[in-house]
């Protein structure tokens, strides 16, 4: 990236990576704040892993700490797997924020406060007896106290803004100093803010000059001797052509580029407003030209029903929800089972049971996606890994989905759906086609006539001149699809659609392992979000010398058909889970392995440490 | 194997039947409503092929089971919801959604207020016993008070809702109502709302003979119908009776009806309220009638408007050309030299 606006090179400092968290009331714009320096620090060339956490309130009352909304990245030079454990520099916006995340600052590690927030109201608020800027407590580390309510109303003064509409530009200001700070330009922030605020343009302008003000205080203001300016190399990553993107972006362009490989004309996805998984929603909704129809249902149940109705007749159909939401669409899940249509269902996992805590990320709807059904009722269940890797899961699910006519279940979570990380753009020649043939012949035809490869049924779709026939949630005949009570065709078909569905190991990749040799002392094994800390944290633990591997999984269920014999080849298998033990048990209960779990339900994600600790 | 090719036109009512063994018990009004909308697709001369029957769970449901068209048998009370996905999927469709008065009105009402309001194209035949059939006898949402059931055997307390009037308070913008025995009038009926574009609701009043027989005789039975039916026309005086002496005109000065006889009091047939479908609030008092007031049969309202899927159609139309090229690097992206 070019950098003529920066400060020599030679006064900067190198950085292999760092680790900040822009902290604030849930009403000072920090998401946004994180996300354009994400953008900023993503076109700079670092590699990048992002984290926003912030409260179910949409406004909680201002200045407690119940309402501090946070954002944190991690970038650098080399591999950044992580949102990092620990911060190296915080920007606190007010007293409530410093409270809530000062205890993540390293020590030694930088915090960055607007000073006219600590006021007594708010200290108050944030129930501090007395100010921390003031009585020492941060002497641990380097405190930069500056008046940012009053540097943005100066900047923004020109625009005529009222004081309010001026004080919500106070993010703009500290990201302004944040991209000073370590080199980032500012054009992609200049042109969001320009389109964001087309219709006002006085605000657009306001907030232009705020970041601006922030940037030119970095570069012209008579600084503490600490505040330097840092260089972050560029990361050295696969040449091609880069994006950021979203667990959420990851699985609507991938259940898209699913339809594609498919060959389907059409995607129905059929959603009821929940957190964290609303946003696929939002995101699949403006992509009607590439063949989607998006569908707000007046419940859950509906959502799923209208997805299985549009799979009935012939297009993708797909719904999401989050766990409470996936419980309610369950009895549909079974008819989809019964029927055997092809249906992706996603679940963005969140901190439960009940309504527990909707915004924060956990993985513990394991057990639902598995078992959580009447009967016996199996599916496939994936997992994501990453952001980048809900894009290829997503397309797998369509895939497993038609070719075994069965509902897939892809668990994701809530730390998925919004974290970011930069993606090598794939072009669509080089994705997997999978066509599917919809029956057309009607010689010898029934509806649950089996592939004898697969055990899947025919999808047909209505419309089709000589396939009329009738399908429901009644068993039927294993020979003839017609309604059958007879006891020896239900344990014939009760074991159909359980080999259907054990079958699909065949057809997916043996396990690989992630890191490490496939047989030693330790096998950290995992699924989903969890890749990234235990990922690092695995690399430490060999550089440390010790003898450990990881394994992650996609395919939770069926699990691939090398998974016991890969397990049995260490002495000891770790599953670390932000769960309270439930792929241990699945793991335990199919390969009888004294596999140990290591559970975190703090509704935060694994640090490395937390990790590599477990490790030694 | 070769299709054989027989036109729509040319089906017979028993061309409609599929070949499963009817398994209703025996004079259940079902059978009656079953050869009205065989009648009715083939005096329309429905495509076999393009018309899908979707069920939820209950003895009506069973119905798709029976027809020789494409039929989905779903889950208690979400038949709209998956109508509505079928609809999305593939407008050109032709989709009927077959319920009762519990699965329709009880654990579906839900989907049926919102299938109603958002006007999807389905034909919906809600078949109203007053009665929990296939789990033998609860009493159901459309139960009259005092109904003695198994789970009410002291007689029930809950006042029960109208078919008709909650689907009008819905926002539905076609709504009949006929009787399973009222053959010639069913069949119109049916085909009245099957060339209604849109949602279009019709309430059936069907007999259990097992668990709730002869709950409509105050209406049916062969003495008392002329006076406890009124047969709706539009643009035709509100009339009923053996000889049509009677009629329903707006009670002076207040927004409710009241039954006149003709050549009483001075009274005309210029004075009787001629039956407009258009007018919600009148289909809203004709829904609402109780003894001793005749119940209303026909049409009660039909106010078209373009259906929910040609509307979104109507804003963009998915076919799906746009280039996932394109899509994928959209927004900021940046290249990575080797």
């Amino acid at each position: 990236m070019a950098s003529g606006t920066l400060s020599p090179s030679s006064d900067r400092e190198t950085r292999d990576s760092v680790v900040i968290r822009f902290a604030g009331d849930s009403g000072d714009g920090m998401q946004v704040t994180g996300t354009q320096f994400t953008l900023e620090t993503a076109l700079a060339g670092n590699d990048l892993s992002t984290f926003p956490d912030f409260p179910a309130e949409i406004r909680a009352p201002a200045g407690t700490t119940f309402g501090v909304s946070a954002f944190q990245i991690h970038f650098g030079a080399v591999d950044v797997m992580t949102p990092g454990d620990a911060v190296d520099v915080l920007v606190a916006m007010n007293p409530a924020a410093l409270k809530v995340d000062v205890k993540d600052l390293r020590i030694g590690g930088t915090v960055i406060v607007d000073t006219a927030a600590f006021n007594e109201r708010n200290l108050a608020k944030a129930g501090y007896k007395t100010n921390p800027l003031d009585d020492n407590s941060l002497a641990p580390y380097q405190l930069l106290k500056f008046d940012i309510t009053k540097l943005t109303a100066d900047a923004v003064k020109p625009f005529g803004l009222s004081s309010r509409e001026a004080h919500l530009c106070r993010n703009m200001w500290a990201l302004g100093l944040l991209l000073w700070m370590y080199g980032r330009e500012r054009a992609a922030t200049t042109d969001w803010l320009k389109k964001k605020f087309a219709k006002k343009p006085e605000i657009a302008e306001a907030n232009l000059a705020a970041l601006n003000a922030g940037h030119a205080f970095g570069e012209t203001a008579e600084m503490p001797e600490h505040l330097v300016g840092y260089v972050v190399p560029k990361a050295a990553v696969q040449p091609g052509l880069y994006r950021t993107v979203s667990g959420t972006e990851a699985l609507a362009w991938g259940l898209v580029a699913g339809m594609r490989a498919a060959g389907l004309e059409r995607l129905v996805f059929a959603g009821y407003p929940i957190t964290p998984a609303s946003a696929l929603l939002h995101t699949l909704a403006t992509l009607r030209s590439y063949g989607v129809v998006t569908f707000q249902a007046e419940d859950e149940i509906a959502a799923i029903g209208a997805a299985l109705g549009a799979a009935y007749s012939g297009a993708l159909g797909v719904t999401s929800s989050s766990g409470p939401g996936i419980a309610l669409k369950t009895e549909m899940l079974g008819l989809a089972i019964a029927t055997e249509l092809p249906l992706v269902v996603i679940d963005s996992q969140r901190a439960g049971p009940s309504t527990g805590m909707p915004t924060k990320t956990e993985q513990s709807d394991l057990f639902q996606a598995v078992h959580g059904r009447n009967a016996d009722a199996p599916l496939a269940v994936l997992a994501a890994a990453t952001a980048v890797d809900c894009f290829d899961v997503a397309i797998e699910a369509v895939r497993l989905a038609t070719r075994y006519m069965t509902p897939v279940i892809i668990l994701s979570d809530g730390y998925l759906a919004h974290a970011a990380e930069p993606w090598r753009i794939p072009t669509e020649a080089d994705l997997p086609r999978f066509p599917i043939a919809f029956r057309t012949d009607p010689d010898g035809f029934h509806p649950f006539l089996r592939d004898s490869k697969t055990l899947a049924r025919p999808w047909v779709r209505p419309g089709t001149p000589g396939l009329e026939h009738r399908i429901g949630g009644l068993e039927k005949d294993y020979d003839t699809a017609h309604i059958s009570y007879d006891p020896d065709n239900h344990a014939r078909m009760t074991k159909a659609r359980a080999d259907k569905i054990a079958g699909i190991a065949r057809d997916v990749p043996l396990q690989a392992v992630a890191l490490g040799e496939d047989h030693g002392a330790l096998a950290v094994v995992a699924w989903g979000s969890t890749f990234g800390p235990i990922h690092q944290a695995v690399r430490r633990a060999r550089d440390e010398g010790h003898d450990v591997a990881h394994i992650h999984l996609r395919y939770v269920s069926p699990f691939p058909r090398n998974l016991g014999d890969l397990l049995k080849r260490y002495d000891r298998v770790l599953v670390p889970e932000m769960n309270n033990g439930q792929l241990v048990r699945l793991l335990r209960a199919e390969y009888l392995i004294p596999a140990e779990g290591l559970s975190k339900v703090t509704g935060k994600p694994f640090k490395v440490a937390e990790i590599l600790e477990a490790i030694r | 194997m070769t299709v054989t090719t027989i036109t729509d036109a040319q089906l017979a009512p028993k061309d409609y039947a599929s070949d499963q063994e009817v398994r209703w018990c025996p004079g259940c009004g079902d059978y009656a409503i079953l050869k009205a909308v065989q009648k009715a697709c083939a005096e329309l001369g429905v495509s076999r092929e393009r018309t899908v029957f979707v069920s939820g769970i209950g003895c009506a449901a069973r119905f798709p089971y029976y027809m020789s068209t494409y039929g989905f048998h779903t889950v208690h009370g979400r038949a709209p919801a998956i109508a509505t996905g079928i609809k999305l999927a593939n407008p050109e469709l032709d989709v009927w959604v077959m319920t009762g008065d519990g699965d329709g009105l009880s654990i579906g009402g839900n989907h049926m207020l919102h299938v109603l309001r958002r006007n999807v194209d389905l034909q919906i035949v809600l078949f109203n016993n007053e009665i929990y059939g296939l789990t033998k006898g609860q009493y159901s949402p459309t139960s009259r008070r005092g109904t003695r059931s198994p789970s009410t055997p002291l007689g029930s307390v809950e006042y029960p809702v109208s078919a008709c009037g909650f689907a009008l308070g819905a926002g539905a913008r076609f709504v009949a109502r006929s009787i399973d025995t009222l053959q010639p009038h069913l069949v119109a009926m049916l085909k009245r709302a099957h060339a209604h574009r849109g949602a279009s609701f019709v309430e059936i009043l069907q007999n259990c003979v097992v668990f709730n027989d002869a709950v409509f005789e105050n209406i049916t039975g062969k003495e008392v119908a002329p006076d406890a039916q009124i047969l709706l026309e539009h643009g035709r005086p509100l009339l009923f009776g053996k000889g049509k002496e009677r009629g329903l005109r707006l009670r002076p000065g207040k927004l409710e009806l009241e039954i006149v006889t003709l050549g009483e009091n001075g009274i005309s047939a210029a004075d009787v309220l001629v039956h407009d479908e258009t007018n919600r609030a009148l289909a809203q008092l004709l829904a609402a009638l109780e003894p001793p007031f005749p119940a209303a049969m026909g049409v009660l309202y039909c106010n078209p408007a373009l259906s929910y899927e040609r509307e979104v159609y109507a804003q963009g139309a998915a076919t799906g050309g746009g280039s996932l090229d394109t899509l994928l690097r959209t927004d900021r992206t940046w290249q990575v030299e080797a």
